[in-house]
Parts: structure tokens; C-alpha cells; sequence
């Protein structure tokens, strides 16, 4: 049996029925790896040895249910203690955390077994994995594509079948974006809404830990475990959390969806237009009020994010100084030149360009030109969408403007690369749930849709995108490694 | 300094905050631990730590600012300060810009009767660095240790407005800010271990002249005495300047306590941009009023109350009573032993000259001393009831502080009861007396000083112990 093929849900059925043990799995996943790993090229560390532990720990106390026994991949900038994290970068090569992110270790607690690191564009500034240090990973619709990014190494594992699910994080569409190329799940929930501690940080008033997985049901279920307040994280927010698989019914009867007209025009192709468009006719079919609506100030979102995002980059990045831990040049002279040499050895160019741009952003005399004003923009985005929201549901729109591109297509156009996140980066700035779903095919490569919720109603928004996945088949719609559609 | 020319001073005052755990994270913050034993991945600045406030640092922020008489808004926030150090593992310290925890306060110094008040811009809350070991210049030394102990405990930042004209007045007001830290129980204000810490900002001005001078800061100041040095020396450097047409840099210097003169560290032109902006890990803090009059009902006994009650109750003078408030130890001390022995002059009297004298002598506090109140209190009882002279008393004294003992067993081990049975020392004076008759005549030819010829040679005898009252009395007597 394939068992790699399955979701966290078909997985843990089995389990229960003592049809299969944890071992099966993970023997399953790791010949999957075998065979696609050097295509996709999506994990940095494998954890074989401690898999195979835990596995046989767990089969001996025989007790399933939940993601007991369920191997998980996490993005590599999760701090796993003991394990390797290298936030794709020189920088961090050999470090080896003694703490666990709160995350993770949730997931550890309920008995998921952690399958490996992946792969992701240096500390996940990207979208396409191409800024790894190590390698890109690659597409498992079409190797000669990327998987997205900043989060491409999970999104290609879980479309490949190397692993159920992965967490990752969302800055500015690091888990949507890459889900979307994909033709996978990918949830950013609420800001505040799971801890962000132990993930290394990118943009603090940005990232969100999210999820990858193959269905919605399997991102409801994980979402329940990893959510909640966090003593350890004054961001993450004290709100009951509540049981999300509840609300998956298949219904959304009188929900009142918004589509914004600005998301479908920067630059959407014709065919995710079309795409989304028939998506949205199908949430009608199936009993929702659709309207349009305007979100007039997220055409800025993006530069404000470029101000916002590296601000905050520039200073949660300084403190890889060569100091106490990570890259050091060992012949500088002093100890200015060693942070410089250091420094300038162990980041790669974007993540030299972001920070360059952050540090000048909040230089003396321009803060109030671009971090403040930037910040006031961020609250015209919110209040639009909070306008919204008054009178919908969800609002929906295309998750990306483009399936995705070649390998090397877009790496010296960084405009362009920029305008990847040009639809999921207004959801961050405004602190908002989104999740991406796959709801087309163009020309052989998944198109993702993106469903936006109100603050901390990742219920609704898993709801509605459970309705959708049960009413189409996008979501069973599988890669034949080299191309190709499997089912 | 010259009569023509005026100094302006403010001061900013660092003071570690007494709590168990550091700031943002549980570290400890006990003193004197094995170097990197008190870090988590928090404080030494690891990928994916964050910070979570310690509640206790904004209440003693609170207090603190209740007793500097401060306004405490409504909210205020963290701001990242952004430089690159070694002893700085984030490579920003978390501290309060534009919107501190306190602002406009202010605290009244004494100077010789003449009550000055010295405004407070403002006081807020940040974290501390670690601490680097190295053979002379960071930029010269083959290596460096970093201990990170320190960083990551809570500090406040006390920021004085230039209102001090001397250094003098400088001094009374950090005496007075370290009292008044004291008191509120924020901070254990120990200049040598760092936990005050202070720097001077100086300029100087023709007299009348409005516009401020160009300014220097002064670092590294560890002691009051380096406080008042310092200021003097770098006053006196300014006006030479000035007289001698020379351009006074506004720049960073520090004191250099063996040479006793202050040196150049950066000017303004080399500052850093420290890129201050809001910290995004930690929300911004709303402090409610009845937060603020909850903990301000709570408040210790502050110095200048403690003052006016020493004068009220006990009629003390108030340069008495300033000195008895230094320190709540003190205060507590001299409010100890005036339950037992209720003469508060004789109290103030002891404690400022022999208590006063054997603490700086071996480097005490007074909270580490073996002598306790109740048994000086006894030790008074002892001089009144005649037991010991006031100058026995200071040898019996002397033993207690040292060790710990009570008076009673001190006199008793030494053997030094004092002697007033007239008839034993009527047998003396009368040997003396008889053994000196050129000196009987001289006194009685109106040589006043045989009397204490005669005096001294009593207490020879009885090797200190007579009762000087009853010798006076015997002698008189005598020699009429």
C-alpha cells in the first residue's frame, strides 16, 4: 500500500484500525524520499534515526488517534532541540538549537513524528526557494519549476508525498504562495494566533506559523493543536481556540462572500481570473452571496511591506554577529571587522538587499518618511478590510498572479519576484487569516485560490474551504513526479 | 573655577531594578554567578527567542515614578535602540524612545538649609548588556570574554533636566535619587557592583548668559567622589577652553579615575544612528489608574517623610535627620534603638560619629553589621545608669561593632565596670593627693590645671574606671 499517498486523517483511520503501525509510515515516506528526493530536492536535514525512535515508541504503546504516530516536516527555521536549523543560510549551517519551538514541540507533545528540515529561501526571504544557500527545491508538477517560496521546500515535500504535512511560516505569502504552485493546502492564520517562538524570526509584526497539508480537514485538525496563547510570546493572543474540525459540514448556505476587484487585475493572468471567477460561481451554486467589493488602498500594500518587512528584517537579523554562535571569520583583525566579514560571508545577496533596504528605512531622518508612514498605510489596509467585513464573511480572490514560473526565470528580476506576494501581502499587513486552496488547473500546473477570513475566524475560512474541496476534486489531483497528473 | 562663568549639569542615572528574574525572560539576576551560568536563549540573543515583560519591572518602574513625583501615561511602549556590540547578543537593547513609563518629575535636594528642586525629564525602563573581559582597548585586545549574565536585567534610566549648577548640587541629587531608590525598595543602588550607575552632562555658560554651552557627556563614574571630580575637572577644562578661544567638541568622554582627568571616547560626528523604532515583539503597555493609586497606596515610607518625622516626633535638627535617611537600613537602625533608649539626640549623636566612623573604616553596610540596635540601645542604658563613662562606652563600642557582643558581656570581659564607691576612691585620691604636695600648692595658688593633674592620675590608677562625676566631687573636696 502507498500509505505516503495518504492524508494525516486516512493515516490515523488506518492506525486505529490497527490496520497499519507508525513504523509502516515511516518506512513508507522514506522510500518515497528515496525516489523523489533527488528531483525535489525539498529537505536540508533528514531525522531517520530519531523518526524510526519515536515511531517504534509510539507502536509499543499501541494508542492512536490524532497526529499520534504521524510523521510532520517542519521549514527550517523552526529551532528543534538537538536538530540542525539552518534558516537556509550559511549563517546558520552547523547551528544546533537546545530549545524546541513552541510549535513544534505541540506537535511532538500529540505524538507527531518529525520527519525532517525543509528547504526554504534564506531565512524565508523569497519566493522560490532559489535564495536557499544550499540548493532550490523544485516543483513536483514540473521539475523545471520552482515550488514557490519563501516555504517551497514544504510545499514541494507535501505535494510530492515525501511527507502528510509541514509547518511553515507566512510573512508575506510564504505558506499561500507556495501551496498555491503547488496545488496543496496552505493556511496563515490569524497574527497571534500560534506562538511564533523558536521560529527564527523574518518580520515580527509579519510572520505567522501556518500549514501545508493535502486537504482542509488535515489543516483544521493541526491548526486545534498549534494555536493558543503562548506565555513565551507577548504576540500571541489569549483567545479561545476553538474546535475547527466542528465547523467542516460541507455548508456555506447565506455566507456572504466578497471578491475585490483590485485582486483580480495586478498583473492575474487571464486563466487564474477565469479560474477563481468560476471558483466563486461554484461558492454560488452552493448557496453563498457573492459581491464585489473594493479594497482601494492594498495596490500599496506592497511597497509598504517592502518598507515594513526589511525594517524589521534589518534588526531581527543583526544579532548573527559571529559572536556567540554561527558563521565567523576566523582571520579578522578586530572585532568590527568580524561582524563585518561575518557578516558579509554568511548572508546571501537577498538577504543582504533586505537588509540594506530595512537599515536605510529606519535610518535618522527617514524613519517618518517610510517606517511610519508605511505603518499608517498598514492601517488604511486593515480598515478597508474591515469596511469589508462588515457586511461579509470571506473574501476571496486569486492566491498568486501566475502559476509557477521556471527555475531561473525570475532570479535577476527582482521586481517581479516581488510581485509574486502582491495578492497575499495585504492579508499580513493586516493581520488577517488566509488560506490558499487549489481550485483550477492551467496548462497542467495548480492555481490557487486565496480565501481571506476576519480576525481569529480561521473557522469560517476552513468551513468555506472545506465546502469547496468536498463540492471539487482540485485537492485529489496529485503531480506523477516529471510531470503529469496522478488519479 | 572662574566667578564669570556658570555650570550646567543634568545627570542620567542607570539603576538595576530589584527583581529575582531579568526583564524579558526567567533568567536570575543574582550577583557574582560563574560567568554564562544566568542565560537562556532569550538573553544571549539566539534565533526565535522573544521577550515577555517581567510584571515586577513595571511596578517598581511605577513606584519608582510615583516617587520621583512623575506623571505616568496612559501608555507607553518598547523601542529597539540598534548598534552592534559583543556584549549585546541581539544587536539591539529593548528600551522606552518617545514614550517612557514616567516624565516631569522631579525631587528636592538640601543644600545647607536651602531646599532646591531639580526637575525630572524622564525615567524609563530598558535591559542591560552583558559584560566583556579584555586586556585594554576593545580594538587592540587578542581576545575577549563575554559574560552575559548581566544582560537582560531590568534597568531604569532616571534622566535629570540640566537644573544642577555645581558639583556639588550634583552630588546631593544623586544621594538624594539613590535615597529615594531605596526607600521605594526599587533598587539596591550599589555603585560597585553597577547597580547605579551614572553619567554627567556638563556645559558651561557666561553668567546671565541664557543659551547653553556646548555640551559633553562624562562616563564611567563610579563613586560619588568621581561624580564631583569629575565634574569639576571637566567644568574647568570647558571655561579654560573658552578663555583660551578654543572650540569645545560636543562629545562622549570618560573619566579616568587614576589620573583623575576625563578623555575623549567619541565625538558627535562618530555617534551611531540607532535606528529606533517599535519594538515589534512586545505590545504596547496601557497602565491603569487604579493600577497607578494601587501600587501608590502601597508606597514605603519615602526619605523627605521620613525626615519630617524624625524632626516632628523627636525634635531632631534636620541636618540629623537628613543623614538618619540615607538609607531605609539606617532609618530603621535609628528607629530600632529609640524604642528601647528614647533620647533621640544621643542616638542621632552615636550613629553619625562612632557607628558612622567604624562603617566606612571596614566597608560596611549597616545591614551587614554585628552590631544591633537593641544592643546600643543597652549600651546607652549602661552610660546613664552609670555603669560605664561616655568615654568607656567608646572602647565598649568598639568591641561590639566588632563583635557582635552586648555590652554587659564587653564590660564584664574587660574588666571595665566603672568605679563610684566613694570610699575606694577616697583612699586613692587621698594617696595621690599626699603623694603630690608641690601640685596641691600650686592649685591652691589658683593653678587651675594641678585639678586636672590630679584627675588624670585617679583614672591612671583605677586604669580608666573611676566615675570621672564622683572623682570631681571627691577631688574638690580635697584639695579645698
Amino acid at each position: 500500500m502507498d500509505l505516503y499517498k495518504l492524508t494525516v486523517h486516512e493515516l490515523q483511520d488506518k492506525l486505529l484500525a490497527g490496520e497499519i503501525t507508525s513504523e509502516d509510515i515511516v518506512k513508507s515516506l522514506f522510500s518515497r524520499i528515496a525516489v523523489v528526493e533527488e528531483k525535489a530536492q525539498a529537505f536540508i536535514t533528514l531525522c531517520e534515526e530519531t523518526a524510526w525512535e519515536s515511531a517504534r515508541r509510539i507502536d509499543q504503546q499501541g494508542e492512536y488517534g490524532g497526529i499520534k504516530g504521524i510523521p510532520y516536516g517542519l521549514k527550517d527555521l523552526f529551532c528543534t532541540r538537538g536538530i540542525k536549523t539552518t534558516c537556509a543560510s550559511r549563517m546558520l549551517e552547523n547551528f544546533v538549537p537546545s530549545y524546541e519551538s513552541t510549535a513544534s514541540k505541540l506537535l511532538n507533545e500529540k505524538g507527531g513524528i518529525l520527519l525532517g528540515k525543509l528547504n526554504l529561501d534564506e531565512f524565508a526571504m523569497g519566493s522560490s526557494t532559489e535564495q536557499s544557500a544550499f540548493f532550490p527545491s523544485r516543483n513536483p508538477w514540473d521539475w523545471e519549476r520552482v515550488p514557490g517560496g519563501s516555504s517551497g521546500g514544504c510545499a514541494a515535500a507535501v505535494a510530492a508525498g515525501e511527507i502528510p504535512f509541514a509547518l511553515a511560516s507566512d510573512t508575506g505569502g510564504s505558506i499561500r504562495q507556495p501551496a498555491s504552485y503547488c496545488g496543496i493546502v496552505g493556511l496563515k492564520p490569524t497574527y497571534g494566533r500560534v506562538s511564533r517562538w523558536g521560529v527564527a524570526a523574518f518580520a515580527s509584526s509579519l510572520d505567522q506559523v501556518g500549514i501545508l497539508s493535502r486537504n482542509v480537514r488535515d489543516c483544521a485538525l493541526i491548526l486545534k493543536i498549534i494555536a493558543g496563547k503562548d506565555p513565551l510570546d507577548a504576540s500571541s493572543a489569549d483567545i479561545e481556540v476553538p474546535d475547527y474540525s466542528a465547523f467542516l459540514d460541507g455548508e456555506v448556505k447565506g455566507m456572504r462572500i466578497a471578491y475585490p476587484r483590485e485582486y483580480f487585475r495586478q498583473g492575474v493572468t487571464e486563466s487564474i481570473r477565469t479560474a477563481v471567477m468560476k471558483a466563486l460561481r461554484k461558492f454560488e451554486e452552493l448557496g453563498a452571496i457573492v459581491e464585489e467589493v473594493s479594497l482601494p488602498h492594498s495596490e500599496y500594500a506592497l511597497p509598504a511591506y517592502f518598507i515594513v518587512a526589511p525594517a524589521e528584517a534589518s534588526t531581527n537579523l543583526a544579532r548573527f554577529d559571529g559572536v556567540r554562535y554561527g558563521w565567523r571569520d576566523g582571520e579578522a583583525a578586530n572585532v568590527a571587522d568580524m561582524f563585518s566579514l561575518s557578516r558579509a560571508q554568511g548572508f546571501g545577496p537577498e538577504v543582504k538587499r533586505r537588509i540594506m533596504l530595512g537599515t536605510y528605512a529606519l535610518s535618522s531622518g527617514y524613519y517618518d518618511a517610510y517606517y511610519l508612514k508605511a505603518m499608517k498605510v498598514r492601517r488604511l489596509i486593515a480598515a478597508d478590510f474591515a469596511e469589508v467585513f462588515r457586511d461579509f464573511d470571506l473574501i476571496v480572490s486569486p492566491t498568486t498572479p501566475t502559476t509557477a514560473f521556471q527555475l531561473g526565470e525570475q532570479i535577476d528580476d527582482t521586481l517581479t519576484l516581488y510581485m509574486n506576494d502582491a495578492l497575499t501581502v495585504p492579508v499580513n499587513m493586516a493581520g488577517l487569516p488566509g488560506i490558499s486552496i487549489p481550485c483550477a488547473l492551467d496548462d497542467g500546473l495548480p492555481v490557487g485560490m486565496q480565501l481571506i477570513g476576519r480576525a481569529f475566524d480561521e473557522a469560517t475560512l476552513l468551513k468555506a474551504a472545506y465546502a469547496f474541496e468536498q463540492n471539487t476534486d482540485y485537492h485529489r489531483l496529485t503531480p506523477v513526479p516529471g510531470g503529469g497528473i496522478n488519479e | 573655577m572662574s566667578k564669570e562663568f556658570e555650570t550646567v549639569i543634568g545627570l542620567e542615572v542607570h539603576a538595576e531594578l530589584k527583581t529575582e528574574s531579568k526583564i524579558f525572560c526567567s533568567c536570575s539576576t543574582a550577583f557574582g554567578a560563574e560567568p554564562n551560568s544566568q542565560v537562556c536563549p532569550f538573553c544571549a540573543g539566539f534565533p526565535g527567542a522573544l521577550p515577555v515583560l517581567n510584571e515586577k519591572v513595571l511596578e517598581l518602574a511605577i513606584r519608582t515614578g510615583i516617587a520621583l513625583n512623575c506623571e505616568i501615561p496612559e501608555y507607553c511602549k518598547f523601542d529597539r535602540k540598534n548598534y552592534f556590540y559583543p556584549d549585546l547578543p541581539a544587536a539591539y537593547q529593548i528600551s522606552q524612545f518617545d514614550q517612557p513609563v514616567c516624565k516631569n518629575g522631579y525631587l528636592e535636594i538640601d543644600l545647607d538649609g536651602e531646599i532646591k528642586r531639580i526637575r525630572i525629564n524622564r525615567a524609563h525602563m530598558e535591559e542591560d548588556a552583558g559584560k566583556l573581559v579584555h586586556q585594554g582597548d576593545i580594538t587592540t585586545t587578542p581576545f575577549s570574554l563575554v559574560d552575559l549574565n548581566r544582560c537582560g536585567i531590568g534597568l531604569l534610566e532616571i534622566v535629570s533636566e540640566p537644573d544642577m549648577r555645581s558639583a556639588r548640587e550634583a552630588r546631593a541629587y544623586l544621594e538624594k535619587l539613590r535615597s529615594i531608590l531605596l526607600f521605594a525598595g526599587v533598587s539596591d543602588c550599589k555603585m560597585q557592583e553597577g547597580s547605579l550607575r551614572c553619567d554627567a552632562n556638563i556645559s558651561v555658560r557666561p553668567a546671565g548668559q541664557e543659551e547653553l554651552g556646548t555640551r559633553t557627556e562624562i562616563k564611567n563614574l563610579n563613586s560619588f567622589r568621581s561624580l564631583e571630580r569629575a565634574i569639576e575637572y571637566e567644568a574647568r577644562r570647558h571655561v579654560e577652553a573658552i578663555e583660551d578661544g578654543e572650540e569645545l567638541l560636543q562629545e562622549t568622554r570618560t573619566w579616568d579615575e587614576e589620573k583623575q582627568l576625563t578623555r575623549s571616547m567619541r565625538s558627535k560626528e562618530e555617534a551611531d544612528d540607532y535606528r529606533y523604532f517599535p519594538d515589534p515583539d512586545l505590545p504596547p503597555l496601557r497602565i491603569s489608574r487604579e493600577r497607578i493609586e494601587e501600587i501608590r497606596r502601597q508606597m514605603p515610607e519615602l526619605p523627605d517623610a521620613a525626615q519630617e518625622r524624625l524632626v516632628e516626633t523627636y525634635g531632631l535638627p534636620h541636618y540629623d535627620a537628613a543623614i538618619l535617611t540615607t538609607t531605609p537600613d539606617y532609618l530603621e537602625f535609628f528607629d530600632r534603638v529609640i524604642k528601647i533608649y528614647p533620647d533621640a539626640k544621643v542616638v542621632s549623636n552615636w550613629m553619625m560619629s562612632e557607628l558612622n566612623k567604624y562603617l566606612n573604616q571596614s566597608n560596611l553596610e549597616i545591614s551587614d553589621c554585628l552590631l544591633k540596635p537593641e544592643k546600643l540601645a543597652e549600651m546607652l542604658q549602661l552610660i546613664d545608669d552609670g555603669t560605664i563613662s561616655g568615654k568607656m562606652a567608646k572602647t565598649v563600642f568598639a568591641e561590639m561593632f566588632n563583635s557582635g557582643k552586648s555590652a554587659p558581656e564587653v564590660v564584664k570581659e574587660k574588666g571595665m565596670v566603672q568605679i563610684s564607691d566613694e570610699k575606694a576612691l577616697s583612699a586613692i585620691i587621698e594617696s595621690i593627693v599626699n603623694g603630690n604636695p608641690k601640685v596641691v600648692e600650686d592649685y591652691r595658688n589658683g593653678k587651675e590645671k594641678a585639678f586636672g593633674f590630679f584627675v588624670g592620675q585617679v583614672m591612671k590608677a583605677t586604669r580608666g574606671q573611676a566615675n570621672p562625676a564622683v572623682v570631681n566631687k571627691l577631688l574638690k573636696e580635697k584639695l579645698k
